[in-house]
């Protein structure tokens, strides 16, 4: 079964960036069209990597499977190790199915397309080799690696305030991971090995335990923007060019996301019980005052952006209600969100490629002009706050659930958050699409065409099939989710013993 | 016989340099690139019969070989070709295209070699200066240069003054312990109290001496002037080998002689390494000239390379080794950089001058970027295995606030390593520059090679920096 498929995800990519470099000058505009044909191909064929995986995924083995490991640094228990569970394998395919959707909507680019295109494939690289990662100094590299690539798309390919955002995005972001680097250097030199199996199973303070706890709060919170963590968001999200927006709202904030369930859960099970109403706080706040703050916005992009950050405090919530229900909910919705936020801003360039402004004032009357992108729009705002029958729906009730049997109070307030989506993403809709049509100068109404059909499509089937279909996705976690929350009773109760025989002593 | 294949690389550097200032001088024409090119191949040599030395201790403990020794003398004899590699070109630019200049570097690198290998206050001091004379002639080499002249002047005045110092400390060490002898100090130091506190004093001279040669802060203050004055070839060198030399003689001394009184020096080094790393950041915010950055960057790296010193153990040197060898090269690299920067053939040295880089030049804004953001400790360049161990080992050591200072000392310094790169990107402008030299093409290229490529293969250069750390925590006992 092993023939290096999550190896070969992760580096493919990167051979078709530098490959770019061996196809002439830059100066020539064939430079350009080959650049922008080998990032397609090149992603096209991990996503069908990808799908191999998915499919030959064997979800009632316990623990990780495409398993890849080779020697690195052998003198310091450093490995290159990879592999995948269920809670990682979507996160994979995602990152899969996403990058050649953001190549091509960034089709119509003229700017120095090869770097761009390079920019991008060495991204997908980053991020499947972030979910895949078993060793944790290369789980570190590859998180950390994310900015350099992202710092570039934001900083050169960027609207009118690019240069503050990319280095507000890029400080913020290095701030953050840090301490990070100081929990891995830590928990390096308690378990004598970076191999994150090893230390799922490595027993650790309680006391210290909080502090590694910070130190993953902040590396994971800023990139998974929750907040008060979320104030690079708006800037970078705004500013970035829409297939980089697209990147980082549907696969880069999943990677906070990931790593609370990757190493704050399993590693540290103490410490989470003990953050846990810290956490829910932390998430609510986001859900209601983001929702508030979104309800404000002007410009369609931004709103969405907020929308997004909203989502990120429900999966936070879900995911330390630490229930079955909670966390499957929050995987859940991470597919989902990631979809739909995706599908979003693809829609949202849509209007920025016919010439339309993006100021919620400036819109309106699109859906009779443009009916199948206004279905579309419908669409995916709908899986946005949940109806059921989409894949909102589905991440949104298991949270909920999952909050009911840890807090009532939290789970009215989860509720509450749902409500305030409806709210500002149908005053988006009725003024994007229903209001009066306003004038606009030289926008084109032409509706959508072959190339977006060809992006938008595949994620309206998804978003679908997810919303009637979701034990198709759940069951691939299930077993995994089960063994993570199993794990986490075992380690507090032991935890509980450890410490009730301290006190007999 | 084994006396003499240890002592037989620097015999060979010290002969070389001899024929070819010879040479020099008594022919007419302009033999400087000649020069330059044979040096280079005496260094490759010497680094070669340096490799090959057999290990010991020679001349009744004045010198000695070990696997250490061999590590510092490998990088200093690479930051000094690579520096020759780079100063051709620039020098015909700027018309200080002279014989001497192959010739001191070579001298210096002698001094360097011994100042590794010292093994006795007394050889430390006669490589001290061998290597200090030269780079004094070689700061103010520029001599019609007023900016030059005057970094030579304060270079050589500081420098004199932290070379009092360092005799200063070494007598008082002798007073105490009794002998000038690496291990009889530390048998000295490790048997008798009342020795160790006296020798305390003048081992925190020495400890100033030295620092002053790496710039470490608070004995920093020549370093941005004359990075900024000297020409960059020269300072292309002064941020290499000499660095590298002296800070391999402070692992040595602080942990050979004085490794017993330890708990003596540590907050020591702790505060200086703090205070460089915080200097180094909070100095380069407002630069605007390119070389003042690298002057005040380099300050920071020597503090986060203190840190591995701080720790005392192996697994610090070794930490402090790699972040040598990976602080050698981005510094080749990035001023091969700044070497090609010229228009005209006048160097140019503002960082706004770099603007429009990334569409003008891909490949020099790709080097100067990597260099930057390996500078900056971003994985997966090299740059952040050098901060990953001297982290680990800092913290190993129980000096996690100081790995905490560390921390946010660098998010500060990333900010203005990301002003080089947002300059070449994101800024639009036309530089302009000049064709580069090949020199210089394959010093940036090399460098950024390795930089780039170092992530798939970290092991070997681990597993030699180990080894080295093990030399020298092991031979203190001779």
């Amino acid at each position: 079964m092993n023939f290096h498929l999550l190896s070969l995800m992760t580096w493919l990519p990167l051979a078709g960036a530098v490959l770019m470099y061996f196809t002439g000058d830059s100066a020539n505009p064939a430079t350009a069209r080959n650049a922008r044909w080998i990032a397609l191909w090149t992603s096209l064929l991990v996503l069908v990597l990808a799908v191999v995986m998915v499919v030959g995924f064997n979800p009632s083995v316990h623990g990780f499977q495409f398993v890849d490991s080779a020697e690195w640094i052998p003198a310091y228990g450093i490995g290159y190790r990879m592999g995948v569970d269920g809670i990682s394998l979507f996160f994979v395919a995602l990152s899969a199915l996403l990058t050649p959707v953001a190549v091509l909507a960034s089709w119509r680019e003229s700017r120095r397309v090869r770097d761009y295109m390079a920019a991008f494939l060495l991204l997908e690289t980053m991020t499947i080799g972030m979910f895949s990662a078993l060793d944790f100094l290369l789980f570190y590299i590859f998180f950390e690696g994310v900015l350099i690539p992202m710092y570039l798309i934001i900083g050169v390919w960027g609207g009118e305030r690019r240069i503050h955002a990319a280095v507000k995005f890029f400080l913020f972001t290095l701030a953050g991971s840090l301490p990070m680097l100081l929990a891995l250097v830590w928990m390096w030199h308690h378990a004598g090995t970076t191999d994150m199996v090893q230390l799922m199973h490595t027993a650790i303070a309680p006391t210290t335990q909080d502090w590694l706890f910070v130190a993953f709060l902040l590396s994971f919170g800023v990139k998974a923007a929750v907040w008060p963590m979320h104030t690079w968001l708006p800037d970078a999200y705004g500013e970035a060019p829409l297939p980089g927006t697209i990147m980082l709202a549907a696969v880069l904030s999943k990677m906070g996301a990931y790593g609370f369930l990757r190493f704050s859960l399993p590693m540290l099970p103490q410490a989470t019980a003990y953050f846990e109403p810290f956490m829910f706080a932390l998430g609510i706040i986001g859900i209601v005052y983001i929702s508030f703050a979104a309800l404000a916005q002007t410009d369609i992009k931004r709103m969405i952006a907020y929308s997004s950050v909203a989502h990120m405090g429900l999966i936070v919530v879900g995911i330390f209600t630490v229930t079955v229900a909670g966390i499957e909910g929050a995987l859940f919705q991470m597919v989902s969100h990631g979809l739909v936020i995706a599908a979003l801003f693809l829609c949202v360039g849509i209007l920025l490629a016919r010439g339309h402004s993006l100021r919620l004032d400036q819109l309106g009357g699109l859906a009779s002009r443009m009916p199948v992108y206004a279905t579309f729009l419908m669409l995916f705002v709908m899986a946005n706050v949940g109806l059921p029958g989409t894949s909102g729906f589905v991440g949104e009730i298991l949270v909920m659930i999952g909050a009911i049997q840890a807090n009532f109070w939290v789970a009215l307030l989860v509720g509450s958050g749902m409500i305030l989506s409806v709210m500002y993403m149908l005053v988006m809709i009725r003024r994007v699409l229903f209001d009066k049509a306003r004038s606009v100068a030289n926008a084109v109404m032409a509706d959508i065409g072959p190339r977006e059909w060809l992006m938008l499509a595949p994620l309206a089937v998804l978003v679908i099939v997810l919303g009637f279909v979701p034990g198709g996705l759940t069951h691939i976690f299930d077993g995994a989710v089960q063994d993570l929350v199993h794990a986490h009773v075992a380690a507090l109760s032991s935890g509980a013993h450890a410490r009730l025989a301290m006190i007999k002593q | 016989m084994s006396t003499f294949y240890t002592v037989l690389p620097i015999l060979f550097l010290a002969i070389a340099g001899m024929i070819m200032l010879m040479s020099g001088v008594f022919t007419d024409r302009d033999h400087s690139f000649a020069i330059t090119a044979a040096s280079i191949v005496v260094l490759a040599i010497a680094a070669r019969l340096l490799v090959a030395a057999p290990g010991g201790t020679i001349f009744h403990g004045l010198y000695q070989t070990n696997d250490f020794t061999r590590f510092a003398d490998v990088l200093v004899a690479l930051g000094a070709i690579g520096a020759l590699a780079l100063s051709v070109t620039f020098n015909r630019n700027i018309g200080i295209t002279r014989f001497e200049f192959p010739v001191l570097v070579l001298f210096a690198v002698t001094g360097m070699v011994v100042l590794v290998s010292a093994s006795d206050l007394i050889t430390l001091y006669i490589g001290f200066e061998i290597q200090s004379l030269a780079l004094y002639v070689l700061a103010a080499f520029a001599r019609h240069n007023l900016r030059s002249s005057e970094a030579g002047l304060k270079y050589f005045v500081l420098g004199a003054l932290s070379s009092g110092l360092l005799l200063y400390g070494i007598s008082l060490v002798y007073g105490f312990a009794g002998t000038t002898n690496f291990a009889g100090i530390a048998h000295a130091l490790a048997g008798h109290p009342t020795a160790a506190v006296g020798s305390t004093i003048g081992l925190v001279f020495v400890l100033v001496g030295l620092a002053f040669k790496i710039s470490a802060a608070p004995f920093h203050m020549w370093t941005p002037d004359v990075y900024e004055g000297a020409p960059t070839s020269v300072t292309a060198f002064f941020a290499t080998a000499p660095k590298i030399a002296v800070f391999a003689l402070l692992l040595r001394v602080m942990l050979g002689p004085f490794g017993p009184v330890l708990g003596q020096w540590r907050d020591l080094v702790q505060i200086i390494a703090a205070a460089s790393m915080v200097i180094g950041a909070i100095g380069a915010i407002r630069q605007t000239s390119i070389k003042r950055l690298m002057g005040y960057s380099s300050i920071g790296h020597m503090g986060y390379a203190l840190m591995g010193l701080a720790a005392g153990t192996a697994a610090g040197v070794s930490g402090a080794l790699i972040y040598l060898a990976i602080y050698l090269v981005m510094s080749l690299g990035t001023f091969g950089c700044i070497i090609a920067m010229s228009r005209g053939r006048q160097p140019v040295e503002r960082i706004a001058d770099l603007a429009g880089m990334a569409s003008d030049d891909p490949r020099f804004a790709f080097v100067l970027a990597v260099m930057m953001w390996s500078m900056a400790g971003i994985p997966p360049l090299a740059g952040f295995f050098g901060k990953f161990y001297v982290f680990a080992a800092a913290i190993n050591a129980g000096l996690g606030p100081l790995a905490v200072l560390g921390i946010i000392t660098s998010v500060i310094a990333a900010f203005y390593y990301l002003r080089v790169i947002k300059v070449m990107y994101f800024d639009a402008g036309e530089p302009g520059l000049d064709r580069r030299s090949a020199g210089v093409s394959l010093v940036m290229g090399a460098a950024a090679a390795f930089t780039v490529l170092f992530v798939f293969h970290p092991s070997t250069l681990t597993t030699l920096s180990t080894m080295a750390a093990h030399a020298l925590m092991t031979s203190q006992g001779f």
